[in-house]
C-alpha cells in the first residue's frame, strides 16, 4: 500500500511534485480547484527565455502524473490533525489521511483594475498581460487594435506598489514585458513599442540577451518612469503621461494598446487553508516559510510543506525546482530520516 | 511688448507624437549599437569634457530619441575616446559621436 502525500494545487508545481512523489514510490493525491490543471501556465503562450510553448511543459507533467489521483473542481473542506497524521476532507466528500502535504496553491494575478489610473476595465485598449497571452493563444479580441501605430507597456502593476498592499517585486513581469514587446514587434513591425518602466530587473538566465535583441533587432524603446496617468483621445487612441526620469521631464504619447504587468500577488484563499492547517502567514500575504535562505518549502508545521509561488513570485524553473526539492523533502520526512 | 506682469511659459512636456526622431534613426542605421545604449551613465562619469562643457553621451542618445538637438552638447566633445574604454555594452562611443557629427553636417 502505497502511502499518501495530498497535494494541494494542480497548477505546474503541483502537478511536478505529484510527478516525482510517485517516482518515490508515493500515492499523490492532486487537488485542484479549477476544471483544468497546469494553473496559470496553462493559460500562457509561450515562456521566456526559449520561447518553448507553455502548452508543451503542462503536456509533458501531464503525461507524469497519469497514475496519480487528480481531483478536479475539488477544494480543501477542512484540515485536522489527528496525532502524528493530517485528516483532509475534500469538497467532494473524499477524507484521506496522510502523514504529509504539499501546497502549491500559487497566486493571484493583482486585479489591475484597482490602478484606477491606468484605466483598465474603462478604455477598452489597455489589457493585461494575461489579456496579451490569451490573444496570442488565438482566442480573439477586439480589444487589441488589428493594426496598432504604437504599444506600451506598463511594468510593476500593483508590484513594488505598498499602497496596493503588494510591496514585493513579481520578478517575471520585466521579463515578460520584454517578451511580449518582441512578441508585438514580431506581428507589428511598424508598430513603436515602449516599455515604461521603473528598474529593469533582468536577473534570470538569457533575461539580459533579451533585453539586447529587444533594443537592438526590435528597436524597443525603454522608458524609466511610471506611466501616471491614462486617458482616451476623441479618435479613441489612448493618451499615456509619465515622467521620462532620465531626461528629468514629463513626457506624453498616444498608444492604439497599452499592455499592464499585472503582477503577482498572494492567493487569497490560502488564508482559510492557513486557518485550517494553523500556517503562518508572512507579511506580505504569502505563506511563510520557516527559512527564506535554506527552507523554502518548509512550513512551521510538521509534514506540511511548500511548493511555488504560495511563498512569492517565483519563475517557472524556479517552481519546478522548488517541487522537486518538496518532493524530496516530503520523502525524507516520511523516512523519518 | 506691455509688460502685463505675467508670462507665459513653455510646456517643457516631451511629446512623443511629434518628437523628429529622425536622426536618431539616421545613427541606428549608421551605428546600430546606438540602439543598445542602457542608459547606465559610465559614459558622462568618465568624460573629461562633462564637468566643464555640460556633454554626456548618455544625454546625448537619449535626446536624439526624444527628437531634441544635442549639437551644444556634441561641441563639447574633445574626441578623447575614455568614454569608449567605460561603456559596458562595448559600444565604440567615440566612433559613434564621429558618426553622429557627420549626420548634423
Amino acid at each position: 500500500m502505497k502511502e499518501n502525500v495530498v497535494v494541494i494545487g494542480g497548477g505546474v508545481a503541483g502537478m511536478e511534485a505529484a510527478r516525482q512523489l510517485l517516482l518515490l514510490g508515493y500515492n499523490p493525491i492532486l487537488v485542484e480547484q479549477q476544471d483544468h490543471l497546469g494553473g496559470h501556465v496553462a493559460q500562457w503562450n509561450r515562456l521566456f527565455p526559449d520561447m518553448a510553448p507553455a502548452g508543451d511543459l503542462v503536456r509533458r507533467l501531464w503525461d507524469g502524473i497519469t497514475d496519480a489521483n487528480i481531483f478536479l473542481e475539488t477544494r480543501v473542506t477542512s484540515v485536522n490533525r489527528l496525532k502524528d497524521d493530517y485528516l483532509v476532507m475534500l469538497s467532494n466528500g473524499v477524507s484521506i489521511s496522510c502523514r504529509a502535504i504539499l501546497i502549491a496553491s500559487g497566486f493571484k494575478l493583482f486585479d489591475a483594475a484597482r490602478k484606477e489610473e491606468y484605466g483598465y476595465g474603462v478604455y477598452d485598449h489597455v489589457v493585461t498581460n494575461a489579456d496579451l497571452e490569451s490573444w496570442f493563444n488565438g482566442n480573439e479580441s477586439d480589444r487589441i487594435p488589428s493594426a496598432p501605430r504604437s504599444v506600451g507597456f506598463v511594468h510593476c502593476v500593483g508590484s513594488r506598489d505598498l499602497k496596493a498592499g503588494n510591496s514585493q517585486c513579481s520578478k517575471v513581469c520585466c521579463i515578460t514585458a520584454v517578451k511580449q514587446a518582441i512578441e508585438m514587434k514580431e506581428r507589428f513591425p511598424e508598430a513603436r513599442v515602449y516599455c515604461f518602466y521603473m528598474d529593469l530587473r533582468l536577473f534570470g538566465k538569457k533575461y539580459e540577451d533579451f533585453y539586447i535583441r529587444a533594443q537592438q533587432e526590435f528597436g524597443i524603446q525603454f522608458i524609466r518612469g511610471r506611466v501616471s496617468e491614462v486617458g482616451e483621445t476623441l479618435d479613441g487612441r489612448l493618451q499615456v503621461k509619465a515622467e521620462d526620469t532620465l531626461s528629468g521631464k514629463p513626457l506624453k504619447v498616444q498608444l492604439d494598446l497599452l499592455v499592464l504587468m499585472a503582477g503577482m500577488s498572494c492567493n487569497p484563499d490560502v488564508a482559510e487553508l492557513a486557518r485550517m492547517a494553523r500556517l503562518d502567514i508572512d507579511s506580505d500575504g504569502f505563506l511563510r516559510s520557516l527559512d527564506n535562505t535554506a527552507g523554502i518549502d518548509v512550513s512551521n508545521r510538521p509534514g506540511i510543506f511548500y511548493a511555488g509561488a504560495c511563498t512569492g513570485a517565483k519563475t517557472v524553473p524556479e517552481t519546478l525546482g522548488e517541487a522537486r526539492s518538496a518532493a524530496l523533502d516530503i520523502h525524507r520526512y516520511l523516512q523519518g530520516r | 511688448m506691455m509688460d502685463f506682469g505675467f508670462k507665459l511659459s513653455k510646456s517643457a512636456t516631451l511629446d512623443l507624437d511629434r518628437a523628429d526622431t529622425g536622426r536618431y534613426e539616421r545613427l541606428c542605421a549608421l551605428e546600430p549599437d546606438a540602439r543598445i545604449c542602457m542608459n547606465c551613465g559610465s559614459c558622462s562619469a568618465t568624460c573629461t569634457a562633462a564637468p566643464f562643457s555640460g556633454m554626456s553621451l548618455r544625454k546625448v542618445i537619449l535626446g536624439l530619441q526624444r527628437g531634441q538637438d544635442v549639437r551644444p552638447m556634441l561641441q563639447g566633445c574633445m574626441l578623447c575616446g575614455k568614454c569608449s574604454m567605460v561603456c559596458p555594452r562595448g559600444i565604440n562611443t567615440r566612433h559613434l559621436i564621429l558618426t553622429l557629427c557627420r549626420i548634423y553636417d
